[in-house]
């Protein structure tokens, strides 16, 4: 690199700016600050009792008596159980905070695996088209209008026959979640493989004579994956939620064999009529805290990286180039029904980002 | 699904077999003729995939006998249902029967499943409608208030609720407003469509319909149909506050965009108040969009239901599948899950249809 080129280059961003999340926390500003901190609390909340469960919960999340005797049921809170005791003689507190390992649990089978082979599927079907590519299409898109919780439950009957192991609730939970994601990768990124293999510089690399698996893995994938962390994050909410209900309907994980926040609920339908709310509450609370964290990280994120949702001086003038967002289906603002131009678009700012009011 | 953050608009909504625009010609009744035609192979794959995933496990009757019988008795009455042969001829026999509209008995009652569908059809086609109007009456007013907002901290507290509603699981909001209003306040009951008596005089009309709406105000008597107004509130309103948030976003967007458009900056500048903008100008488009999610929204409602039915009691296709994949009835299981995935095929086409219907730029 000569001397000459090193001044043209833009100034290398400070460690700081570049950490993702940090970057984003950095350019953020007021309300859209609150929202991403609180966000990250809940999130921080939800990974660290996960990591360390063991540490915090008071007991085992299948134990039901200590040296004192047994734990009773349907106890109220009390100090020896904050939460109260469920129906089955555990603690409610301990239970909780074991879940969150399960839901973490799910989270990262779901999300891995539907993650790979959407993204596989989506780049073969959108670069190499055919009839394999037409058949996914459909199938897809058959599975997507299908209501996911049914898929689900379909799924948990044929992987665990509906009672289960740690493993079993966890890998039908999974497994049902991966079949409803998969087809929503696809379509993002075969949408953007179609549109990324019409690009000058694909065609320059065929020109000289890259091979087809380089041309996809080089050039392709890495311009086709700026939507993933906005769909990871909704498919992780996702994810939990569907572990939840699936546990809440009957197909949760056994007590014994790990703790199941939907499960837990499942039992507390009938504390609730008796007026008991410490079974159903606190559980529900902890979903509400995964899910809510999730989403709201997720949600910040989308926003500041698209200046047109929030247009703030120091967002614009830090986020650089714009990256449109769409997610199945349809696309964040891709049009309302005036289309998309006239949406706070470039001419709002001025050269130096800052908002002009017209 | 992951509708909450996605704004689909009247352009492009790839819902289920929609054609891809190719040219700008063709009709109304060609894009009619079209769209009800992609119908069939959405049905036909769901059926496919339903029928062998269920049977990767092996066949019903082990599932629900299994352990309790003897092998020899089992064979027996796996022979009997037809359950010995290649599963390819099941299959087919399968897709006969779905053609004819037969769906196959239960195990457990031994009636047909179509009958099945005849009796709890009504509460849940019920609760849908009445979730669809709390969604209907919070979430397009508040997106309309986010968006004259936009960007001040009433908007941000809209657009967190909206979140938030998305976020708290329907079973879990449901179990909650049920200790508050019902065990706590007592002001609406805990559980049911009805109260004993109102049920008892609504069976005894004689030409009932299931739809006790329609019932209760076929007795006559207003006061059986307070109990069933009374009853729908908390699981209406537990379903209806999720897809209320999404309204609640698809309207704050829409009427966003459209409030920059040519012709609102037009009526600005003839002085048009920002509020009667809105109200003349901006809101009709914006609901355009609300009419095509309505079909993607039904799948998710239905997934909804099953949860919200189980939560009250509230005896619909939800609460009885809930009941067959306790007593691992699959047969009636499989049956009820592919006749929802029909209704959901069906719902979708005819909600793509109104919307082409109301906007022609969705034909293509």
């Amino acid at each position: 690199m000569t001397a000459a080129s090193v001044t043209q280059a833009p100034p290398r961003r400070r460690l700081r700016d570049r950490l993702p999340v940090l970057h984003q926390l950095r350019q953020s500003v007021g309300l859209q600050r609150g929202m991403l901190v609180a966000g990250l609390i809940m999130l921080g909340v939800f990974i660290l009792c996960a990591i360390f469960a063991p540490l915090i919960a008071p007991y085992g999340f299948a134990q039901r008596a200590d040296a004192s005797g047994s734990f009773g049921t349907q106890q109220p809170p009390s100090p020896e159980h904050l939460f109260g005791t469920t129906v089955g003689g555990y603690d409610v507190l301990s239970r909780v905070v074991f879940g969150s390992q399960t839901a973490i649990l799910v989270v990262i089978v779901a999300v891995t695996l539907s993650l790979f082979i959407g993204v596989a599927l989506g780049l073969y079907g959108g670069y190499f088209g055919g009839w394999l590519d037409k058949v996914m299409v459909v199938v897809f898109d058959a599975i997507y209008a299908f209501p996911s919780l049914l898929l689900a439950i379909v799924l948990s009957i044929v992987i665990s026959g509906g009672q289960s192991s740690l493993w079993g609730g966890v890998l039908a939970a999974g497994g049902s979640i991966i079949v409803v994601f998969i087809p929503q990768y696809f379509r993002v990124i075969r949408a953007e493989t179609v549109r990324i293999k019409a690009e000058p510089f694909v065609e320059s690399a065929k020109v000289l004579g890259a091979s087809s698996t380089r041309i996809v893995f080089k050039h392709v994938f890495r311009n086709a994956t700026r939507t993933l962390p906005l769909i990871i994050t909704l498919n992780s909410a996702e994810a939990i939620l569907t572990l939840a209900g699936l546990g809440y309907i009957g197909f949760g994980i056994e007590p014994t064999a790990a703790a199941d926040w939907g499960y837990d609920l499942n039992k507390a339908q009938s504390d609730v009529t008796s007026g008991i709310w410490w079974t159903a509450l606190y559980p529900g609370l902890a979903i509400v805290i995964a899910v809510l964290g999730i989403m709201l990280v997720g949600e910040s994120l989308n926003d500041l990286a698209d200046p047109r949702l929030r247009a703030r001086r120091r967002v614009s003038q830090a986020s650089g180039q714009v990256a449109e967002t769409s997610v199945v289906p349809g696309g964040t603002l891709t049009a309302g029904p005036g289309g998309i131009d006239g949406l706070e678009d470039g001419e709002t700012f001025d050269e130096h980002g800052i908002e002009v009011k017209r | 699904m992951s509708t909450l953050d996605t704004v689909p608009s009247t352009e492009d909504l790839p819902a289920a077999g929609r054609p891809k625009p190719k040219s700008s010609g063709g009709g109304f009744g060609r894009y009619l003729l079209v769209r009800f035609l992609l119908i069939f192979p959405t049905i036909f794959i769901l059926v496919t995939l339903v029928f062998f995933l269920m049977r990767t496990t092996g066949d019903p009757i082990t599932a629900a006998q299994g352990g309790r019988l003897g092998p020899e008795a089992l064979a027996e009455l796996r022979a009997a249902a037809g359950y010995d042969r290649p599963i390819i001829v099941q299959f087919l026999e399968y897709l006969g029967q779905i053609v004819t509209l037969n769906f196959g008995d239960t195990l457990t009652t031994n009636r047909p499943v179509v009958e099945v569908l005849a009796t709890y059809g009504p509460a849940t086609f019920e609760l849908v409608f009445y979730s669809l109007i709390v969604a209907f009456v919070v979430g397009i007013p508040l997106g309309l208030f986010a968006a004259y907002y936009r960007d001040k901290p009433q908007d941000a507290v809209f657009r967190v609720l909206a979140i938030y509603w998305y976020a708290v699981p329907i079973f879990f909001a449901g179990l909650i407003l049920k200790l508050i209003f019902s065990v706590w306040l007592k002001w609406l009951p805990v559980a049911g469509r009805a109260s004993v008596g109102a049920e008892l005089q609504m069976q005894a009309l004689p030409n009932k319909t299931g739809f006790y709406t329609i019932d209760a105000l076929m007795t006559g008597n207003p006061a059986v149909l307070g109990d069933v107004l009374a009853h729908v509130v908390l699981p209406a309103t537990a379903l209806g506050l999720l897809t209320a948030g999404i309204f609640l976003r698809l309207v704050r967007t829409n009427v966003i965009g459209t409030l920059a458009t040519d012709y609102v900056d037009a009526a600005r500048s003839r002085g048009v108040h920002e509020y009667r903008l809105l109200r003349k100008h901006a809101y009709r488009p914006a609901l355009i969009p609300i009419i095509t999610v309505i079909g993607l929204q039904i799948a998710l409602l239905l997934s909804g239901a099953v949860l919200t039915e189980t939560t009250f009691e509230w005896k619909g296709l939800g609460f009885i599948l809930v009941e067959f994949i306790e007593s691992r009835d699959y047969v009636a299981v499989q049956g009820i899950v592919v006749l929802l995935a029909i209704i959901v095929a069906l719902t979708n086409f005819i909600v793509d249809i109104i919307a082409a219907f109301i906007d022609p730029r969705v034909r293509y």
